[in-house]
């Protein structure tokens, strides 16, 4: 069985940041394992501009973005499997992989990272009574078809959702010649990105109607028409809002899910609010490593912060595979939150040996304006930060600075408040 | 209009008519199958519970019992002899108060008297020990060791391609439109032309009335009795392992619980008489309602992992009794109507019988090479490694996987379009072999999906369909600049 000191476990940006991150912190037995023919990932069909700005100070496209950190991954010399799904991973971390020219491969590694990405929430789970015609995809699925192939799934469209593919696509179909009706959100805010919203839908006069779900699909071969309806507060369904749209095409983009079957398969402790495995602030899952980055430990709006966090896993993992553990007893302090806050990733901080600060991510569960942010370990202030406008479809953070990380030993938890700003 | 005379036109590719061509084609004869959709298992046999039950609920006496039970047992030979899913699960009937105690005892008696094997009533004790989910309410219950389920699509498939293997026709898209007669003959026009046969079997499921109705003065009427369903992720399996029932009612057995042969659990089906012969679609109130009532049944179901609702047509007889064989006015025309649930657990049976009826009528003889056995698709995952790469090394496509949340390889799809008969859309090659049928309902594989079909049948990908004509995916080309 070969034997690699770092496993990579998908190669999408998260992927091939990790693995460029293991090899620029010197480890130089590194397998990236992807199941497409191509890197990148989901990236390659986002052929719209805007990813970058963070990590280049540049807006690219998707394929340009992938492009760039390819060649690092290129030049690093790792090896690499492409067009090989992973089946399972054991608790020694040997996995089991397939494709077409090695046939059942099975590799060990000393550390892994997982990097799988996510995937769409389907027509099924979202339980939309009506008929089951042609006619009903998820918008990364229309995003692949109107790029990739070339084709158009639909002339007539209304989307369901306001997430960041839906909006991407309301203006991509539109610019091949279709037309979007509407979009619609169940809930009384936008799951996408602000900038999406001006400019993909407002720019073309896309009307997109909060507080609004669809109720019911017509047609049996092909979608013939959509009902949408206004929800109250409880998010049912109003009798007597109904708008009848006659369309052909109806694209969800109501969420994606975290994709851990393999995580889950591995036994690792899994967060309920993001559908990804528990990790602390190495990144490390509850399987020592074993770390986790990118879409597969929770949903990111944006590939840049993707790339950072799969940076610090990549370096995590090549650390653990060298055997230089910075602690004997590895040692947690739980991240507590206040009601406003959903989920924190990492859900706890590993003090010993840090040499950085400590990035907290987090999202919000309603929209809220003028607050104050504050990270709190007992009564030490560790950071702050005054948001004017906080929004679930925006990634938050919060910086925990190391000068004040290493005060707080013997601390018991550190909990994120967020209060007025008066 | 076709020169040949055929001895017998199947009208239907359901779990019926394909079990009717399949025991009939162990008889020398022309046998074709006649079916509107674009596929084999596209009405009534595509969404059930795929339940195969004991028989101690049809009531005693009936035909319904009668091919139940005698269907039933026939189960686990057949499934191996066609490898397909059958699991023999056992099924439990939940009894939720001391009042309603005669009612189950009354069950169990119709039961013993059916001819069922096995049941028993068992007391609370032991129902918490064979499903620990059960609801606080539940007293005692009727046990059924006999109980089964099986892959609905599987079983279909499954007899047309042994019934194809030994001779018999399949003609798609080929919708029937009518029955006359023709001196000795039936002449059978279609939507692609008119056959003439010696006999007919109407195995039409809900349109069963219409084509009967065409040739008999006896009329009858089939009122299409829609059942929505849930059917939940693979990780919510293992939730309950035998099939739970509640006490059956007026208009059926109420809503079920059940683990699938694949290990997903199903929840449903609703009972709502309708008038549309075609109208699957699922409603609001239809889910509300199989979230109230699975919750009588078990607690705390895990109905957040749902990954699909779908409904499905029972084809209701006035009457609630199967109509088999010859009406009096129209000799050589037989009967399968009425066949609602227990449907799919009688088909075996009702198969056999037909067969030997119109193998009798027409002076049929046995052949001597049928062959009563079919391979299923291969699911290369379930060979050891050593097979596995010694076959991906003659057909890489069985390493390279498609449909990642079933783990579906292009083999596999390769393989279940060139069936016969075989996939010729998207949901033909879900059906076969699940890709698309798990957690991403096809997100991530149809674009692929569509390109194998496109390859396979030598055709466009923008005639690639969902189901059959007029359910294309792609709808046109991208802007040309």
């Amino acid at each position: 069985m070969t034997c690699y000191e770092v496993v990579v476990i998908g190669g999408g940006p998260a992927g091939l940041a990790a693995a460029i991150s293991a090899y620029e912190n010197g480890c130089r037995s590194i397998l990236l394992i992807e199941r497409d023919k191509k890197l990148g990932g989901i990236l390659n069909q986002c052929i719209h501009n805007g990813f970058g700005l963070h990590t280049f100070k540049e807006e690219l496209t998707g394929p340009e973005y992938a492009d760039r950190y390819s060649r690092r991954f290129y030049e690093t010399g790792a090896d690499l499997m492409l067009q090989t799904t992973v089946l399972d991973i054991s608790e020694d971390k040997v996995i089991r992989a397939i494709n077409e020219k090695d046939g059942l491969v099975t590799v060990k590694a000393k550390a892994i990272v997982l990097s799988m990405g996510c995937r769409e929430r389907s027509r099924g789970a979202l339980n939309i009574p009506g008929t089951r015609p042609a006619g009903v995809y998820s918008a990364g699925t229309a995003q692949k078809l109107v790029n990739i192939d070339g084709k158009m799934p639909g002339k007539k469209v209304v989307i369901l959702g306001s997430g960041d593919i839906g909006l991407i696509m309301a203006r991509r179909m539109t610019l091949e010649g279709a037309k979007v009706l509407a979009v619609v959100e169940l809930m009384p805010y936008s799951g996408g990105l602000k900038r999406n919203i001006v400019q993909c839908l407002e720019d073309f006069d896309i009307p997109l109607y909060l507080s609004h779900t669809v109720t019911k699909v017509e047609g049996e071969n092909r979608v013939e028409a959509v009902t949408v309806s206004e929800v109250d507060e409880n998010r049912k369904p109003i009798q007597g809002t109904e708008i009848r749209y006659e369309c052909d095409t109806l694209l969800l983009s109501c969420g994606l899910i975290p994709e851990n079957e393999l995580t889950q398969g591995l036994g690792a402790s899994m967060n309920k609010v993001t559908n990804g495995p528990v990790v602390d602030s190495d990144l490390e899952t509850s399987i020592p490593g074993v770390f986790a980055c990118g879409n597969v430990l929770h949903v990111h709006d944006l590939v840049d912060f993707v790339s950072e966090e799969a940076s610090d896993a990549g370096r995590n993992a090549a650390m653990y595979a060298a055997a230089e553990p910075r602690y004997k007893v590895k040692t947690k302090i739980p991240v507590k939150f206040s009601k406003e806050i959903r989920y924190t990733v990492p859900s706890s901080v590993v003090l010993a040996g840090i040499s950085e600060d400590i990035k907290l991510r987090f999202r919000v569960g309603n929209i809220y304006r003028y607050k104050k942010v504050t990270a709190l370990a007992g009564d030490r202030v560790l950071a702050k930060k005054i948001r004017k406008v906080m929004t679930p479809g925006e990634m938050e953070e919060i910086v925990l600075p190391i000068g004040k990380l290493k005060d707080i030993k013997g601390a018991l938890e550190i909990t994120i408040t967020v209060e007025d700003n008066d | 209009m076709q020169n040949k005379i055929y001895d017998t036109l199947i009208i239907g590719a359901g779990i019926v008519g394909c079990s009717v061509a399949r025991y009939l084609s162990k008889y020398k004869g022309g046998i074709a199958v006649l079916e509107r959709k674009e596929d084999v298992c596209c009405g009534t046999s595509k969404a059930n519970s795929g339940i195969v039950h004991a028989g101690f609920d049809a009531k005693h006496g009936t035909l319904m019992a009668l091919y139940n039970v005698r269907g039933s047992r026939m189960y686990p030979k057949l499934s191996e002899e066609l490898d397909f899913k059958y699991e023999n699960n056992g099924s439990i009937v939940l009894c939720l108060s001391e009042e309603d105690r005669p009612k189950l005892v009354s069950l169990y008696e119709n039961g013993v008297r059916n001819g069922v094997f096995g049941l028993r009533i068992v007391e609370r004790d032991e129902l918490l020990t064979l499903e620990p989910h059960i609801s606080d309410e539940a007293v005692c219950a009727l046990y059924a060791p006999a109980g089964g389920i099986v892959c609905p699509f599987d079983a279909t498939f499954a007899m047309a391609e042994n019934a194809a293997h030994n001779g018999a026709e399949f003609f798609f898209d080929t919708k029937v439109t009518d029955i006359v007669r023709e001196d000795e003959l039936w002449k059978v026009v279609t939507t692609r032309g008119s056959y003439l046969t010696r006999t007919v079997v109407n195995a039409a499921g809900c349109y069963s009335d219409v084509f009967h109705n065409m040739v008999s003065s006896s009329k009858i009427k089939i009122t299409p009795r829609r059942g929505e369903y849930f059917l939940l992720d693979r990780t919510a399996g293992g939730y309950v392992s035998h099939t739970i029932f509640r006490l059956p009612g007026k208009m059926g057995k109420g809503v079920l619980v059940t683990p699938t042969v694949h290990g997903n659990i199903l929840v449903g089906p609703t009972a709502e008489d309708i008038d549309d012969k075609d109208d699957v679609s699922t409603t609001a109130d239809g889910l509300d309602k199989i979230r109230l009532q699975s919750a009588l049944s078990i607690k705390d179901l895990p109905l957040n992992k749902t990954i699909t609702s779908f409904s499905g047509l029972r084809s209701h007889e006035a009457g609630h009794e199967f109509i088999i064989g010859e009406p009096e006015d129209a000799e050589g025309f037989f009967d399968c109507a009425g066949i609602e649930s227990p449907g799919l657990s009688a088909a075996p049976a009702i198969g056999e019988d037909i067969a030997t009826m119109i193998a009798d009528k027409l002076n049929l003889e046995e052949k001597e090479d049928f062959d009563p056995y079919r391979t299923g698709i291969l699911d290369p995952l379930t060979l050891d490694e050593d097979r596995l790469n010694e076959l991906i090394k003659v057909r890489p496509d069985y390493g390279k996987i498609i449909c990642r949340c079933e783990s579906v390889t292009e083999g596999q799809i390769r393989d279940a379009i060139r069936r016969i008969p075989g996939a010729r859309s998207i949901d033909g090659v879900k059906r076969r072999v699940r890709a698309g049928m798990g957690r991403c309902q096809g997100g991530f594989c149809s674009p692929s999906v569509m390109e194998i079909i496109a390859d396979e049948l030598n055709c466009d990908i923008s005639d690639v369909t969902k189901k059959g004509q007029g359910s294309e995916i792609i709808l046109g080309e991208n802007k040309v600049l």
